[in-house]
């Protein structure tokens, strides 16, 4: 998998339509969604200074941001430092055929994973299977979907989103040979004892990292499971995999950071588990990897550094602008084809992946500035999505060609008087044969699209100059 | 050992033309304008620290339980029983015996009751992670412990091996009152300035805070989903 997913191969629209029927999808993204939001809003309300907070992670990421270079230097060297080795990649392939050379050497077959939304985005999985590996997902959600055909995530922080717990049942029972129920517990039982021997057996471990200490060259992971610390403490060889971005001055930052993080992704004050990984294993010890790779991914970002758009370089994946959204409520997450989804999804996308395949996904957005709100470090994503929009019409001149036509039409005829005339009186007739009691709900051609979701009323057959006319004649005024 | 670093400085080159600048070789320490972390229990003592703690500890198959030095190892006896037993693995630790008096515990009590208990010896390599991953108890001991999330911070070593929190189906983390702090950021600062005194960063440093979860299956919550399904965090009070 790359950043676009499976199901990108289908027009937009059409995934939209299918998704829109899947009425189970739409049940539980709401109210998993809708669970989530509340713990966080409540978690916020208790905590008193929660705007200060969000002004002091959006100034730690501005300035990282713009001082990228020299943290980037004083990570990687301090990472060396510790012994752990450092590869830049400017490119997926780069990142890619690093981490194929480090398993080959290894002469490794058995990778275990942590949750690691980098590594989707290189594809990874793919690559490494295809020199013979077997890559194992750690994480319950990701464990599942990797299962089930390697369904595609449908979110950045619960993976599984879309799925119902008999859907599971019936894919550890077809892949797992299990037998159990669809209870949550006996489900996570049967994959703990399934990892475990994974977590045992594996020769190279690959984890993401949340933030990225330039002072001491750590990393830091966050979770929930427990997986990532068994995939870092087991396996002789681990590789991190870090977006280039997410670097962070010092522990202290890295504190503000994680308590914007688990509150905006889960509404916890912390998760179960948070990881500073600082080289490999020590002289002496049992666990933890003998080599220690970190693979920093640029892939993209850099070409966003000094543009409008170097904001949406500020996020720290805690999804909250995608709980939050509207569209993603009603289309869920894999109808944007793209491994992130929601508002910081239709941003980035096109950033890293480009517009000629990604041009409606910045219209799948209502304008409503809920995703600017609720971002733990101030992204301005609902500005970031305007810019897009204006870049694809003016720059890119990516507007699809009926409605470059329909606008050609629609300014000649308002530019012209006798042509607007002519059309405006037109109106209610032309509509007359679509409309029952007024409304028109089965609309053609560019209405078909409006009227699908809800009705829209017909033209009057009265147009407002006319009516003007006769009511200030019916006044009795002169003009 | 130096590790190896590949590719910098085209890499850097390039994000310094983006930024439209020279690659910045220096730079002062950020002065931040905001500093909301710091307000959350600032000045509170230790007695109301630790009742914040016990606060925040207490959950699904989550407990604090408060003692004294000398009542710590019948403490840990019974955090054992409630278990359902051994093998309990612990660190090669001297504060074991040196701040909560178990010595005689784990040498006599328990192997009296038939309870295996296996010391952490990195001599033996291997077979340290193989007794973690069939241990019942793994007994560790907090470093800097956080009231706001009853959170234990501990740190590896060759004779503290990471997996004994990860690996046994329970927990039992031993917390020094006097190692409570309001919260992760005065844990960071502590570690920060051991740093900056010259002390090396802990290969692994494991903020644990309950036990391992996941709300993957229809965001209902499942307790033990890699790491221990149950925590107990014994308080001494050594202050």
């Amino acid at each position: 998998m790359a950043i676009k997913t499976k199901f990108a191969h289908e027009a937009f629209k059409v995934r939209v339509k299918k998704k829109m029927q899947d009425s189970f999808m739409r049940g539980a993204v709401a109210s998993a969604t809708d669970t989530i939001n509340g713990r966080r809003v409540q978690l916020i309300e208790d905590m008193g200074n929660w705007e200060d907070l969000r002004s002091h992670g959006e100034e730690i990421r501005r300035h990282v941001l713009e001082n990228l270079d020299y943290y980037l230097y004083q990570f990687s060297e301090n990472v060396a430092k510790n012994g752990g080795h450092v590869y830049f990649a400017a490119t997926a392939q780069d990142a890619n055929e690093y981490i194929r050379e480090v398993v080959k050497k290894k002469n490794a077959k058995k990778v275990i994973k942590a949750k690691s939304m980098v590594t989707e985005e290189i594809g990874m999985n793919d690559s490494l299977e295809a020199i013979g590996c077997e890559v194992v997902e750690s994480d319950l959600g990701e464990f599942i979907l990797q299962l089930d055909d390697k369904e595609p995530p449908s979110h950045i922080v619960v993976p599984t989103l879309h799925k119902n717990k008999e859907q599971m049942r019936e894919v550890f029972e077809r892949k797992l040979d299990y037998n159990g129920s669809s209870q949550p517990e006996e489900l996570a039982g049967c994959a703990r004892r399934v990892l475990r021997e994974k977590f045992l057996a594996a020769d190279v471990g690959v984890i993401g990292c949340n933030f990225a200490v330039a002072e001491t060259g750590s990393t830091t992971l966050v979770t929930n499971e427990g997986n990532a610390d068994l995939v870092a403490d087991l396996p002789e060889t681990l590789i991190v995999c870090v977006g280039m971005e997410r670097l962070v001055p010092t522990f202290e930052e890295m504190d503000a950071l994680v308590a914007l993080l688990t509150t905006s992704a889960v509404g916890q004050k912390l998760t179960s588990y948070v990881t500073n990984l600082t080289g490999p294993r020590r002289e002496g010890d049992v666990d933890g990897p003998e080599e220690f790779h970190v693979v920093i991914v640029d892939n993209g970002r850099s070409n966003i550094l000094g543009t409008q758009f170097q904001p949406v370089l500020q996020c720290i994946r805690c999804a909250a602008c995608i709980n939050n959204c509207p569209v993603y409520r009603h289309i869920g997450g894999h109808a944007y084809g793209s491994i992130y989804p929601g508002p910081i999804g239709i941003t980035l996308t096109p950033l890293l992946d480009g517009y000629e395949d990604n041009k409606e996904l910045p219209y799948a957005c209502t304008l409503c500035g809920a995703c600017t709100e609720v971002c733990p470090v101030k992204i301005p994503l609902h500005d970031l999505i305007r810019t897009h929009r204006q870049v694809i019409v003016e720059k890119e001149g990516k507007v699809p060609f009926s409605e470059k036509m329909m606008m050609k039409a629609f300014g000649i005829g308002t530019s012209n008087f006798s042509l607007y005339n002519m059309a405006s009186r037109m109106a209610h007739g032309v509509t007359k044969p679509l409309a029952s009691n007024g409304r028109i709900s089965k609309g053609i051609g560019p209405l078909k699209e409006w009227t699908d979701y809800k009705d829209l009323p017909t033209p009057n057959k009265e147009r407002f100059r006319d009516w003007f006319k006769r009511h200030k004649a019916q006044q009795g005024g002169s003009k | 050992m130096q590790g190896t670093i590949q590719n910098r400085d085209a890499f850097l080159e390039n994000v310094a033309k983006r930024l439209g600048r020279a690659r910045k070789v220096q730079l002062e320490a950020p002065k931040w304008q905001y500093n909301p972390r710091e307000e959350y229990l600032n000045g509170a003592s230790q007695d109301e620290l630790l009742e914040v703690f016990k606060k925040n500890g207490t959950g699904v198959n989550c407990e604090v339980v408060v003692t004294k030095k000398d009542e710590a190892a019948q403490a840990v006896f019974a955090g054992i029983k409630d278990f359902g037993g051994g093998p309990v693995i612990t660190w090669k630790d001297s504060r074991y015996e040196e701040l909560f008096g178990l010595g005689k515990l784990f040498k006599e009590d328990l192997p009296n009751e038939n309870i295996d208990v296996f010391e952490w010896d990195y001599k033996l390599g291997r077979e340290n992670i193989e007794r973690a991953n069939t241990a019942n108890v793994g007994i560790t001991i907090s470093e800097i412990s956080l009231a706001e999330t009853a959170t234990a911070v501990v740190y590896s070593d060759k004779d503290r091996g990471r997996t004994t929190n990860f690996l046994p189906e329970n927990s039992i983390i031993l917390v020094p009152k006097s190692s409570i702090v309001p919260r992760m950021t005065q844990a960071t600062k502590i570690i920060r300035n051991k740093f900056n005194n010259g002390e090396a960063v802990p290969s692994c440093i494991n903020y644990i805070t309950g036990p391992s979860k996941s709300s993957d299956i229809e965001m209902k919550l499942v307790v033990g989903v890699h790491g221990p399904v149950k925590v107990k965090f014994i308080v001494i009070q050594d202050l």
